[in-house]
């Protein structure tokens, strides 16, 4: 493998576009993604109804041309809550994917910048991180510091450090051994250097495949905390909670339960297929193997 | 051998059920609530006495489901005016659980513990008017009064004031030691208390051979659980949104009758903003009572003015002191300077009419410019932080006591609410025999809490129960937060 494969981007600009358009994974993905990034975002100043508007009076109304996903058992417009719960799964997953990269990378090159004591120090804390349920250590926290969507987004996150970090040091170790970085060591770079102009840009392909399987993996965790009570706090509406609200609701209005448990599946879905398509289009082995 | 082994097994296992669903005698029972502890003269969570009250501990009298004292470890009583004092003839060979003797002394050693300057009775107005009690035999507890005191009786038919033997007096919270018809077996923390029969019942044996306390807070769990026929008998259902499903199911029955629970916004009188009365009376404005019971209970629940419901006596309407209204919510607001957008939080137990209700409750304030911050409790920590330390500005709470108007009247209760206004006219109310001029003063003091509004009453508790529909006698409504489950039993 020579130098040239080894770090050339994939194709660019347009070249980039049709690569995309021929994966169908990647559009259908991608496509989620933007829908779910589209109603958050809009959802900051627009929504059919404010999401957090009791109309009792209306309440557990099925679908119709008024309300698109009915009302809940308060008469809150659903079509509204899951947008506007669609900015807190986001918020939640983007946050905790950032916490996980930003600490998880940075030890994870580290480990493997130095190896010797640093790298089994770091690595058997990861052993330790991963020798608890992810979803458990996430209850511990909330359950510690208090339900909230703040404590669920660090919760989540630091589940995902030792994802990054092992990631990270389990890509990086081979590199260093290329004869570029003995190059760039006898043109005087330390390994801060090396690590910065010449390991992460090699492996930010794989950083960013990672991400987004671990932001699809947020998105449940949060609905999954935010069911328990202990993610998200109402007023903020919250696809985990919708479905736990609706429990009791299942025999009179399934839509109740319907919808929030469609716009998890269908998220999680999209970026595990994104992620999927991430990885054929960016990782060379995988590439090569087709 | 292997197969044959297995085989074996499984047609006991099937020969076992088939026989139980015979001859079921046991009962598991679902509750929301797990008790913070299992003596009733420690605490006030009316969980306790929910599991404990005429099914472990008997008191010198009883109340029963229509509200009227009866006797229980005294066989009778009488009340002599001139003496102040009521003479108490008590049962014939009534032994504790744990073998100890019930006589005048226990009573006397009861009565006197609840009173002792280190009580920690909850309840301990019910024994204030307790001059002495005497023993002039073993089976005689003669009670002095300081005074007249038409509630003594059947404040004393209370799960506070039932009969503690000296020897386990200490270990009741954990190894609750009483004279009923059942016995503790153990407490699985977090999971369940279970009782057994009482072999050596003094009175008329129970007829289930045991039951068992299941702790369900989760509506849905605990709607499952009665579906699934996990649980037998619900006694304070929560989701009532579920009731057309569970009135379907050919197997069970569904009851809904009344409790003496006043579900409530409690606030902290003694904390800015709500030691102002007119921002206590902005509050009550802006919630609309009917919707909220339509939204939290499916309309289960009748909307109340002040701390009594019509299962009690002497119940006067005033839902409408505060109707619904936003505009005057806010005009009294701005009178008393709270600015729009002024926060508090309000503590939610974890009752679905807490948890809900903070929800809609949130809406309603901000509707009127209050910003409400939700917090979630357990319930310990509530008995703890909310109750005992009145460390809180707002929460949603049922209280289920029956003719609890004195709490108003205490030197301290969590309400933080000081009126001497309103402690004169209880006081006037304790004293008073006369029935008519009784029920004159109860709507006085109705009237005086509904003006003050040192909470924000919401609605009357209704009893939504749920079992199995070959369980008989049990009790539909209830006159004190308790279960008694002495007379139920299976279907012949």
């Amino acid at each position: 493998m020579t130098l040239e494969e080894e770090i050339s981007a994939p194709q660019r600009g347009r070249g980039l576009l049709r690569a995309i358009f021929r994966s169908r994974n990647l559009t259908i993905g991608l496509f989620v993604l933007l829908l779910a990034i589209g109603m958050a975002v809009v959802s900051e100043f627009w929504t059919p109804y404010p999401p957090n508007a009791l109309r009792i009076r209306d309440k557990l109304q099925g679908p119709s041309l008024a309300h698109w996903f009915g009302t809940d058992h308060f008469g809150r417009d659903v079509f509204s809550m899951i947008m506007a719960g669609a900015r807190n799964s986001l918020e939640v997953a983007l946050t905790a994917v950032a916490v996980g990269i930003g600490i998880g990378v940075p030890l994870g090159a580290l480990a493997a910048a130095r190896g010797g004591w640093i790298d089994g120090f770091v690595m058997r804390l990861t052993d330790l991180a991963f020798a608890f349920p992810a979803l458990l250590t996430a209850v511990i926290v909330t359950a510690i510091f208090g339900p909230s969507a703040v404590n669920a987004m660090i919760a989540i996150g630091i589940f995902n450090i030792p994802v990054f970090a092992r990631v990270t040091r389990g890509a990086a170790m081979g590199l260093w051994k290329r004869d570029y970085v003995l190059a760039a060591r006898c043109a005087g770079l330390g390994d801060a250097a090396i690590t910065w102009r010449h390991i992460l840009p090699n492996v930010n392909h794989v950083l960013i495949v990672q991400a987004t399987i671990q932001f699809a993996l947020a998105v449940v965790a949060e609905a999954g905390l935010s069911y328990v009570g202990l993610g998200a706090q109402p007023p903020q509406a919250s696809w985990g909670k919708m479905l736990s609200d609706s429990q009791t609701y299942i025999y009179s209005a399934a839509h109740l339960a319907i919808f929030p448990g469609l716009a998890i599946t269908i998220t999680v879905l999209g970026l595990n297929l994104l992620g999927d398509g991430l990885r054929d289009l960016l990782d060379p082995r995988v590439r090569r193997q087709r | 051998m292997q197969r044959i082994f297995a085989s074996s097994l499984a047609g006991a296992i099937l020969l076992a059920s088939a026989g139980g669903a015979f001859a079921k005698d046991t009962l598991t029972a679902g509750e929301v609530l797990e008790p913070p502890g299992l003596d009733p003269t420690a605490n006030a969570a009316s969980a306790i006495r929910r599991v404990t009250y005429a099914n472990l501990y008997e008191g010198l009298v009883r109340v029963a489901e229509d509200g009227s004292v009866r006797p229980a470890l005294a066989e009778s009583w009488a009340w002599s005016p001139e003496d102040l004092a009521y003479t108490f003839k008590l049962r014939e060979g009534v032994k504790f659980h744990d073998g100890a003797p019930f006589d005048c002394s226990v009573v006397k050693f009861s009565y006197e513990r609840a009173v002792a300057p280190e009580s920690v009775n909850a309840q301990k107005g019910l024994f204030e008017p307790i001059e002495s009690t005497e023993c002039p035999d073993p089976l005689t507890a003669v009670v002095k009064l300081k005074r007249v005191a038409p509630n003594f009786l059947f404040g004393m038919g209370w799960g506070d004031a039932v009969m503690i033997s000296p020897a386990s007096a200490e270990t009741n919270k954990t190894n609750p030691v009483g004279t009923g018809p059942f016995r503790f077996k153990r407490w699985v923390q977090g999971d369940r208390v279970e009782l057994e029969r009482n072999p050596e019942y003094w009175g008329e044996p129970a007829r289930l051979s045991a039951v068992t306390f299941k702790f369900i807070s989760d509506p849905s769990a605990a709607a499952a659980a009665v579906l699934s026929g996990e649980v037998d008998y619900f006694g304070q259902f929560e989701a009532a949104e579920l009731l057309d499903r569970l009135r379907a199911d050919p197997n069970l029955h569904v009851e809904v009758g009344s409790t003496t629970g006043k579900v409530m916004m409690s606030l902290n009188n003694a904390r800015a903003p709500f030691s102002d009365v007119r921002v206590r009376r902005a509050l009550a404005h802006a919630i609309d009572r009917p919707s909220f019971v339509e939204a939290v209970a499916s309309g289960y629940g009748l909307p109340i003015g002040a701390h009594q419901t019509p299962a009690e006596p002497g119940y006067v309407d005033l839902s409408e002191t505060y109707p619904y209204d936003p505009d005057k919510a806010r005009a009294l607001l701005d009178e008393a300077g709270v600015k729009p957008g002024t926060r508090f939080s309000i503590v939610l137990p974890p009752p679905a009419y807490a948890r809900r209700g903070g929800e809609v409750i949130a809406a309603y304030l901000a509707e009127v410019g209050l910003q409400v911050e939700l917090v979630p409790m357990e319930f310990a920590q509530w008995l703890d932080q909310v109750f005992a330390r009145t460390d809180y500005d707002a929460t949603i709470i049922a209280h289920t006591e029956a003719r609890d108007l004195d709490v108003y009247a205490r030197d301290f209760y969590y309400y933080n609410y000081v009126s001497p206004e309103y402690k004169e006219l209880y006081q006037k109310y304790a004293g008073t025999v006369d029935d008519e001029a009784r029920l004159e003063l109860l709507g006085e003091l109705q009237r005086k809490l509904a003006e003050d509004e040192p909470n924000v009453y919401l609605y009357a508790l209704p009893k939504i129960s749920v079992w199995n529909k070959n369980l008989q006698g049990v009790w539909r409504n209830l006159p004190l937060p308790v279960n008694d489950l002495t007379k139920v039993h299976w279907a012949e």
